[in-house]
């Protein structure tokens, strides 16, 4: 299409391409609606993905300076590198290792379930739960999810043969290849899983849903799309009506420019958008926007997460297959009696060499370190999503201190756990290193908690506008045309992988966008 | 169930032109601390001494007594050429290995250890571990001693090539994994 001009006020502007704003975009546009599609990013393919994988690190990876604090030991261990998302079109589903739970219906219940527990921040969602599943179904569909539908799963690994068989001694009944959005058969005009193992360098079969290869070229060939990649937003400005009317962005060649727009949607995972929000702050909104709560950047949630690797007498070869191809799904239930509220699955993970050495054990050194890597071929590996309870103080805030190439104040990301997350992470990694010693595990290492790789809650969704940034359509409470349409909108986490709720939330917000638009509301 | 691979030192020598630079160059650095190397590496930023301290610091960080010296004279140029192009990374390093001294090298393991063990908090110590080991185990040397086959996306994956040909444990039921998509 021709782009669309920066003075046209008829375009929906949405701010990242990743599961949220490619999926948008994508239902948007073929509906006819005008979409211009801000991504930071560079545009890669299946051809151009690296296969080394500090390459393809460097490649795909957001590396742009940020700060952490808080007693979380990601900020020990990784201290340069609080999260690990992608800046790249087609975002986080670049790198994703697709796993594709639903959160279940207590856990969007999660203040009525788990009752007034101190130091958090929990509500309960504003959509019911059968609204939710409606589209998880439409969600599923589009991703062509595994176990759902009629799609086979995925075969199993060799390293799913070791969870599998340690989860059933352990008398463990819901153990499977996952709901993965990963082709088990050809399907949607992309290729099935060849098992390479290499899900997070991006997946060179196209196998593996993302938006980069099935949303966003299908929004280009609708011809309503203008995708500016390298187009990092700056700033949302608004008009004395208080509607947002604009985004400012850098370039490419870092030139500032303005396009003005008539609705905002912003879609740059949880960090970022939170910065966006609060970056655009003016003399209306000194908060930032959307912000009269107080709300924005606050209840930041990432999962309770951590591996455990375990070590047998034979090889195990657990970098051949799909990464994440392997679940327990018997551990997400709420259930006091454990010591913590709230449920976590039990997730197959496989890592290559050099990602398992930096990674995966980040601290260590000397004869024990490297025996553990001398054993590598007989490893296994698996780690724990769980459910992380949302606190006021979790939160991102602008960090005047360290700036970006543009000048702007750099996210920072301060994370305490709960004593809630460290029964949960505590009573999962013993579960894990059970299962490895219940089929003659050598040896057994609990690894640390990795730079978060799900970002939500910072801008949430709230019954309430006091509790929240949005109403159950992602719509800003304080701006009818200003819309958040990624994880940030998620109220809790829940223990599910964020994604299909994700896409479920934004094809959602695609028919309530369409429908406002025409009732002349927005 | 057989690992996939094999590579031998000659392979390595062969794939790792533009890694290594420098073949047999007699009396380098490196190529004095070595046993038998038929490799040398170009040192910007350090001394002969610095980078056989920086050698040694390596080697007692990850001990693996049968991987070549080449894997880890790579972590040593990564940090000379580091080193090179940023002024607080050489500061860092040279002032670390000048603490530990010109004895370190040569010491036996034990004391370089406690060495080590000594100053495992400073920036020194935590930028030269991370190092190791983000550049250790990313060269086709380490991959071939640990055995790790790497990307597979130019041969097919591991579909056909042992993603499953664990035989020690029980099968998978159909019900709980999914069929191969294609016939083997």
């Amino acid at each position: 299409m021709p782009p669309i001009d920066l003075k046209d006020d008829t375009a929906v502007v949405i701010v990242g391409s990743g599961a949220g704003g490619g999926t948008l975009a994508h239902e948007l546009t073929r509906r006819g609606i005008e979409v211009v599609l801000l991504e930071a990013g560079k545009r890669q393919s299946t051809e151009t993905f690296s296969q080394v994988p500090g390459e393809a690190f460097a490649q795909l990876t957001w590396l742009d300076a940020r700060t952490q604090s808080g007693s979380w030991g990601v900020a020990r261990d990784f201290p340069t590198l609080p999260v690990w998302h992608c800046k790249t079109v087609g975002g986080t589903t670049v790198h994703w290792t697709a796993s594709t739970p639903r959160l279940q219906p207590w856990e969007l219940r999660a203040k009525t379930t788990y009752g007034n527990l101190a130091g958090t921040s929990l509500i309960d969602w504003p959509i019911p739960y059968d609204e939710l599943l409606r589209y998880y179904e439409l969600a599923e569909r589009r991703l062509n999810v595994t176990r759902r539908n009629g799609v086979p799963g995925l075969p199993a690994s060799n390293n799913f043969k070791v969870m599998y068989a340690g989860a059933k001694k352990l008398g463990y009944k819901q153990v499977h290849t996952g709901h993965m959005a990963i082709n088990s058969r050809a399907a949607d005009g992309r290729g099935f899983c060849i098992q390479q193992g290499f899900c997070v360098q991006g997946c060179k079969m196209g196998a593996k849903w993302s938006t980069l290869y099935t949303e966003i070229p299908r929004a280009e060939a609708t011809g309503n799309l203008d995708l500016r990649v390298e187009s990092a937003a700056t700033r949302i400005e608004h008009g004395t009506d208080g509607r947002v009317n604009a985004v400012l962005y850098r370039d490419a060649q870092g030139r500032e420019q303005r396009q003005k727009a008539r609705i905002v949607c912003v879609a740059g995972n949880a960090i970022e958008t939170a910065r966006l929000l609060l970056l655009s702050e003016s003399s209306k909104f000194p908060q930032g926007l959307a912000n009269s709560s107080g709300q924005v950047g606050r209840n930041y949630c990432h999962h309770t997460t951590g591996f455990v690797w375990g070590f047998f007498d034979k090889p195990v070869y657990s970098w051949r297959g799909a990464t994440l191809a392997g679940v327990v799904e018997d551990e997400v239930i709420n259930d006091p009696r454990r010591g913590f509220v709230g449920g976590y699955r039990m997730e197959l993970l496989g890592l290559d060499l050099p990602t398992f050495a930096s990674v995966g054990l980040p601290y260590g050194w000397g004869r024990d370190f490297a025996s553990i890597i001398d054993n590598y071929r007989n490893m296994a590996g698996m780690f724990i999503n769980g459910e992380d309870l949302p606190r006021s103080d979790n939160r991102i805030t602008l960090n005047p201190k360290v700036k970006d190439t543009y000048g702007l104040p750099a996210a920072n990301i301060h994370v305490d756990d709960h004593p809630n997350d460290q029964a949960m992470r505590k009573h999962a990694q013993s579960q894990m290193t059970k299962m490895y010693d219940a089929i003659g595990a050598k040896r057994t290492v609990p690894g640390p908690v990795p730079p978060a790789t799900h970002n939500m809650c910072t801008a949430r969704m709230s019954a309430d506008p006091r509790d929240g940034v949005t109403n159950a359509h992602g719509q800003s409470h304080d701006i009818k045309n200003l819309f958040i349409s990624d994880g940030s909108a998620l109220t809790t986490s829940g223990a599910a992988n964020p994604t299909l709720t994700i896409v479920a939330l934004a094809l959602r917000q695609a028919d309530y966008i369409e429908q406002e638009t025409r009732a002349g509301h927005i | 169930m057989d690992p996939l691979i094999t590579l031998d030192r000659r392979d390595f020598l062969k794939a790792t032109t533009g890694l290594l630079t420098g073949v047999v160059v007699a009396g380098t650095p490196l190529a004095m601390i070595a046993e038998g190397p038929a490799w040398a590496v170009d040192l910007t930023a350090f001394t002969s001494s610095e980078a056989a301290t920086l050698l040694a610091i390596t080697r007692t960080i990850c001990p693996h007594d049968n991987l070549d010296d080449l894997a880890y004279a790579l972590v040593v140029q990564a940090t000379d050429s580091q080193a090179h192009s940023d002024a607080h990374t050489r500061q860092t390093i040279k002032d670390g290995i000048a603490t530990l001294g010109a004895a370190f090298a040569a010491s036996p393991e034990n004391d370089r250890v406690a060495a080590l063990k000594k100053i495992e908090s400073s920036e020194f110590f935590q930028f030269i571990r991370l190092k190791i080991v983000q550049t250790l185990y990313a060269s086709p040397i380490a991959y071939a001693h640990f055995g790790y086959e790497g990307e597979a996306f130019s041969k097919g994956g591991y579909l056909l090539r042992g993603f499953n040909d664990l035989r020690w444990l029980p099968e998978v039921p159909p019900e709980d994994a999914g069929p191969i998509p294609v016939s083997a």
